[in-house]
């Protein structure tokens, strides 16, 4: 093996390739948006991935909604549409899933966020894109993941008064409940 | 569902009174119901209520094996069957690394397009009965028919066509396809121009759709609008072009916008984009090689690695997502589906707010929603 007498750089390339595994398979211009990504939002500690081919962060869910809204201020990113939010049960904790889209340039980038199964509840982000409206109260009706500063989380989907989450994995598939 | 009260209910001062619209409400384009709050006949406040058609698709499709999921998509947007398979089908072979035969392409392609036509055919139609004209819907209506036709014998049903296969296609064209669609296409053109002439520069249809619920780029993207609705504020952004899928980018169209945003350029977006989905077509049938049509699977089952995706596609309606999360197993672990009517339909209570009462059904009518798929 080679011996490196600069410490630092080889340092560098170790993050480098450690970097590398996480986000393989991303484009060089998806991995330049993922740089701006983890830049602006530094403060709430990113972890880089890749959705497939979408450069992708995952933060805690304390931070989301200020981070939500660096990502659509932020003139490096300009992520103006909320283009999905999805909500994954894992079984010990739901993964909320924001897919962010900006028009022009054509860019696309992902935030994740855990909540455990118990305490499901985090921010809402309707303050800064209004489309996350029904979606938080769709994942809301049928995963019971509560989104705090939500104006209204009554039932969309679903009727008032229906018991359950059927979104969930435990809710059985071939049971209905009579309305 | 709050309940619905009965008798005449009033609130505040002035008086604003309740006005329920729906959900079994011809004009409300399937089950679909409103609450309007309305000062004379001005309407202040909207409570939209969703979910009347809510099957659990979603779910439904983690219970059932990658190809079978094919026959839920057809049943999300049941106006544009082709395409919802298209990006279902997109979002299974991204994940496997799948490569779809050049012919089968094409074919996906003239078929998606061919639904986009009938699908604003019926825009059209609608656009014309909300609006108050009885003669294009017939016309419109012919024209889909005509269409129809086609994809009864292109796969056998003239709805929920089951078709797009993982990987490829179900079996390949009928022999006398291209004279099919070569004798389609003058007809197709003539209704739609014949439509176009009758509805588009009308006065009295000018007069009920301009200046009608205009809505600004910033409120667009704010609500996710996406496909006509968000290019009739004048935003040139096609998923084809700016992001080609399939072999999109190997067709000469343009992009048709608006000025306003408000309901009579999002009915002219539309009418515009039939013309343009005209030429690929054409183009199409000239580009499309012969071959194999079927997938490399044969006739096995697909089983995706595990891992997950996002694929987009531009759909009738705007802008469709399928977030698709696979555990290595023969289900999908977690499917999610951007519909673009729900978020098109989302903004239903802002494009309200001070509207006429008479304007709520053109205002829902332009935003052309499919419950289907708003509900799943």
């Amino acid at each position: 093996m080679v011996e490196n007498n600069d410490p630092e750089a080889a340092e560098a390339s170790q993050e480098a390739a450690v970097v590398d595994v996480a986000v393989e398979g991303l484009s060089q211009s998806n991995l330049d948006i993922l740089e701006v990504l983890k830049e602006v939002l530094k403060d709430f500690n990113p972890q880089p991935g890749a959705l497939d081919d979408l450069p992708q962060v995952t933060i805690g869910p304390g931070d989301i909604q200020r981070a939500c809204r660096l990502a659509k201020d932020d003139p490096r990113l300009g992520m103006s549409q909320l283009s999905l939010l999805a909500c994954v049960d894992y079984l010990e904790y739901f993964q909320i899933v924001y897919i962010l889209h900006s028009l022009d340039p054509d860019r696309t980038a992902v935030i994740k966020t855990d909540v455990p199964y118990e305490t499901a509840a985090l921010p809402s982000v309707t303050s800064v894109w209004r489309a996350a409206d029904w979606y938080e109260r769709e994942a809301h009706d049928l995963f019971g993941v509560h989104f705090e500063g939500h104006p209204d989380l009554s039932p969309l989907l679903l009727y008032e008064g229906f018991e359950g989450y059927p979104g969930r994995k435990e809710y059985p598939f071939n049971d209905y409940q009579e309305f | 569902m709050t309940d619905i009260p009965t008798g005449v209910v009033t609130r505040g001062e002035p008086v604003e009174m309740l006005l329920n619209m729906g959900p079994q409400h011809p004009s409300t384009h399937g089950v679909f119901r409103m609450v309007l709050w309305v000062d004379g006949e001005k309407v202040t406040d909207v409570e939209p209520h969703i979910g009347y058609l809510h099957r659990g698709s979603e779910k439904l499709c983690e219970g059932e094996q990658f190809h079978q999921v094919i026959t839920l998509f057809d049943r999300m947007d049941y106006l544009a069957n082709f395409n919802n398979e298209l990006v279902y089908c997109a979002a299974v072979e991204k994940l496997m690394g799948l490569t779809v035969p050049e012919r089968a392409e094409y074919v996906r392609v003239i078929l998606c397009e061919l639904n986009r036509i009938a699908s604003h055919l019926l825009f059209v139609a609608t656009m014309g009965l909300d609006a108050g004209a009885m003669t294009p819907s017939m016309i419109c209506f012919r024209g889909r028919e005509r269409v129809q036709s086609l994809f009864e014998a292109v796969s056998g049903a003239r709805m929920m066509h089951n078709y797009f296969r993982i990987g490829g296609l179900k079996e390949d064209l009928p022999d006398n396809f291209e004279e099919m669609v070569g004798e389609l296409m003058p007809l197709l053109q003539a209704d739609i121009e014949e439509a176009d002439k009758l509805l588009t520069f009308n006065e009295i249809f000018l007069a009920r759709l301009k200046g009608v619920a205009a809505i600004s780029v910033e409120d667009a993207l704010d609500f996710g609008l996406t496909g006509p609705c968000l290019r009739a504020c004048g935003v040139d952004y096609d998923l084809r072009k700016a992001d080609p899928y399939s072999v999109y980018d190997r067709f000469e169209f343009n992009v048709p916008t608006g000025l306003d945003g408000d309901c009579w350029d999002r009915h002219f977006v539309r009418v515009q984009e039939m013309y343009e989905s005209m030429k690929i077509v054409e183009q199409a049938l000239v580009q499309m090689p012969k071959g194999n049509v079927t997938s490399s699977l044969g006739r096995r089952l697909p089983r995706p690695p595990k891992g997950e995706v996002y694929v987009r596609a531009e759909n009738p309606r705007g802008e469709i997502g399928v977030y698709l999360v696979c555990d290595g197993t023969d289900k999908p672990y977690r499917l999610k589906v951007r519909p673009p009517s729900f978020c098109n339909l989302s903004a239903i209570k802002h494009l309200l707010k001070d509207t006429w009462i008479a304007d709520t059904v053109v205002v829902l009518g332009s935003l052309d929603i499919v419950l289907g798929e708003v509900d799943r």
